[in-house]
């Protein structure tokens, strides 16, 4: 049995804002029986454009239909540009979380969302409409999942997994025959980022070998403060350990960021006594920043 | 709340009487029947006379039977088994309707280099059996058939399926989990090799099931260590679940009257009633060969999980065979093998019933369902005003 929130049961059985608006200004429809799941989202507009009414059907599980809900409350009384910014993630956040493999439920919301302001925008061709062609190639012939929607998922939600991307957006949830070229869309769009290494089970806690702390220091680095600074568009690299002295640099905005020495002190510092040694105290690695600038001027 | 259990091809209720005949041997008479001593060797008599009782079901020799600890154990060792002792035949046919016991250990044999056939079925759930008989050949090492699905409760002819394989000298080996208890068998006069059954299905505990092995049959042993149940499947005995299963045996014999008479008329009022109230509903399989406690009903345009939340509201248990209850994102193999369209799919329910269940029961559920149905439609997008509403 799934284990599901208060929120997602309170709007599984009370679902707000059930059924069609009429003369919408927008519609959009996703999913479809064959899926599982399926979603109408039809909104009006006032005069100053803001939505003053939304309303939904769906067909689906408890999750698909607490999401639709949600949808529906969350871009009330919003213009199209704001409720542009409603992602997945934030009806997932609204429901208390959803099981990982029901994500593909807040997923659809968020599809069905862009469909309808598309469908207002005349970006796309009208509902019942089925000739046209959807955006990208198609990967997952079961679902119908195009590599521009996988894409999509692994980048706004941080996926590095092919269960992940199938459990978000169903991809690869079939046959399965695609799962390899998920798997290369997923290595695409990472492929900048730090590859987790598999390190050795060192604890804090216990007397440290030089290399079993240089480990502790990198990962506590990669899971710690790396996906923090990335969020602001910068990156942390890790230059020496001396003692009990770490040295950093900083990269990308942190490198030009003037409060960069309150990050190091708060951030990196505070985790690394956390999770390495209380012993620890981190410099800056000036030279590495200014080599930097050099090689790129 | 009060649970209304139709759920019972997922598991059963331990009966009392098998409860009271398990408990003393948790705290008392914990000896192991290996044992030397009296203590144990008492303990030792009673699974010598659950493997008795267990046989009178089966209709065969207490020497045919091998406890094993469920039903998944007692498929994996009868197909590793058979297969171990026909090392040259290197090809296994089974459906695609079978339970996953059997079906991912198939399809694991397929990547290990063995061809694997998965025969088909029609649109009620039924076997072709002239494809069957094209199928075997000297290469065939294994059949494996179940003899009632548990979705659908859809009988095989297995006697004949056992016919036309074992005189071909092929090894038969049938998962009855879900039919032991619901219909009278006798194995002594049939031809089936090896057969799987689990306790938790006919209201012994989890935890104990049994493979009957024909006598004559090779089979090669798949747990290997101390000289249980004759060598052929190591481990210290579970003791109180062999001696509860004797018990549910000997209960299920005296109630398979009840099974095919009151428990069939149970689920026949409710599956007739929940069609008549119910609007684009219709019988998943065929109705002719079917278990006596088991109805999958699918409502259209509408879907599974959501009718097991709203149905659990009032207390009341069964399955779906929709994508989303199971966490894979496609509905039910079993109803996907039989073409069943994924407007029916995604909304079937499995009410499976048991001699515990009363009339009461069945009456709450089908007043209940009705409301379930309308409230999930009129959140459909594919229902228009025709089929909601009513």
């Amino acid at each position: 049995m799934w284990e599901y929130t208060d929120k997602v049961m309170d709007h599984f059985l009370n679902p707000r804002n059930v059924g069609e608006v009429e003369n919408p200004d927008g519609v959009g429809e996703v999913g479809s029986l064959a899926c599982g799941d399926a979603l109408k989202l039809t909104f009006k507009l006032d005069k100053e454009g803001r939505i003053v009414d939304a309303k939904f059907k769906t067909f689906g599980c408890a999750s698909a239909i607490a999401s639709s809900s949600v949808l529906t409350e969350l871009i009330k009384g919003k213009t199209l540009d704001e409720a542009m910014q409603v992602t997945n993630r934030d009806i997932a956040e609204y429901l208390g979380g959803l099981p990982e493999q029901k994500m593909h439920c807040s997923v659809m919301g968020q599809e069905a969302l862009e469909a309808a302001i598309a469908n207002y925008r005349g970006q796309m061709a009208p509902p019942h409409d089925h000739g046209h062609e959807p955006a990208g190639r198609i990967v997952c012939t079961c679902f119908g999942v195009t590599d521009q929607e996988i894409e999509r998922v692994i980048r706004e939600n941080g996926l590095t997994t092919v269960e992940q991307v199938t459990n978000y957006c169903k991809a690869g949830g079939g046959c399965g025959g695609c799962k390899g070229e998920i798997e290369k869309i997923i290595q695409s769009v990472r492929g900048d980022q730090v590859q987790e290494q598999q390190l050795p089970p060192a604890r804090k806690g216990k007397k440290l070998t030089t290399i079993q702390k240089i480990q502790l220091v990198q990962q506590t680095i990669n899971e710690q403060v790396r996906p923090a600074l990335r969020a602001h568009g910068g990156n942390i690299e890790l230059i020496d350990v001396e003692g009990d002295k770490v040295i950093i640099a900083f990269r990308g905005m942190c490198a030009q960021c003037k409060i960069s020495e309150f990050t190091m002190r708060e951030v990196v510092e505070a985790k690394l006594r956390e999770f390495v040694s209380d012993d620890l105290y981190v410099e800056e690695d000036k030279d590495s920043l200014d080599a930097q600038h050099v090689h790129k001027g | 709340m009060k649970t209304v259990y139709f759920d019972n091809n997922a598991t059963t209720q331990v009966a009392p009487e098998v409860y009271e005949a398990m408990r003393p041997y948790f705290c008392d008479l914990y000896g192991n029947p290996s044992s030397m001593h009296t203590f144990g060797g008492q303990v030792g008599i009673k699974i010598r006379e659950g493997r008795e009782s267990v046989a009178r079901l089966l209709g065969c020799d207490p020497g045919e039977i091998i406890f094993t600890s469920c039903g998944t154990e007692s498929d994996s060792t009868a197909i590793h088994g058979a297969l171990a002792a026909a090392p040259q035949r290197r090809k296994v046919i089974t459906t695609r309707v079978e339970h996953p016991a059997v079906l991912t250990v198939c399809r694991d044999l397929e990547s290990r280099g063995y061809t694997v056939i998965e025969l088909g079925v029609d649109k009620l759930g039924r076997l072709d059996l002239g494809e069957l008989e094209r199928q075997l050949d000297d290469d065939t090492g294994l059949v494996t058939i179940m003899s009632a699905n548990n979705e659908t409760g859809v009988i095989f002819p297995i006697e004949q399926i056992a016919e036309m394989v074992t005189s071909r000298g092929i090894t038969f080996h049938t998962d009855a989990v879900q039919i032991v208890g619901k219909m009278p068998l006798n194995l002594s006069q049939s031809r089936i090799n090896l057969l799987s059954l689990s306790g938790h299905k006919l209201h012994a505990p989890k935890g104990v099931g049994v493979l009957y092995v024909k006598k004559g049959t090779r089979i090669a042993p798949f747990l290997l260590g101390g000289h249980q149940e004759g060598g052929r499947r190591a481990g210290t005995e579970n003791v109180p679940g062999i001696i509860g299963l004797g018990k549910a045996c000997e209960l299920a014999f005296r109630h398979m009257e009840d099974e095919n008479t009151r428990v069939r008329a149970l689920r026949d009022k409710l599956e007739t009633a929940l069609l008549g109230s119910c609007p684009g509903s219709r019988v998943n399989g065929d109705t002719e060969f079917r278990l006596p406690n088991t109805t999958n009903i699918s409502f259209e345009y509408i879907e599974g999980e959501a009718i097991l939340l709203l149905l659990d509201r009032f207390g009341i248990c069964a399955s779906s065979g929709s994508a989303c209850t199971s966490g894979s994102l496609e509905p039910s193999h079993v109803l996907r093998a039989m073409g069943v369209p994924f407007t029916a799919a995604h909304g079937s329910i499995r009410f499976s019933l048991s001699r515990y269940n009363t009339e009461q029961e069945v009456d709450f559920t089908v007043e209940k369902m009705p409301q379930i149905i309308n409230r999930l439609r009129e959140l459909s997008p594919f229902v228009q005003g025709d089929v909601a509403g009513r």
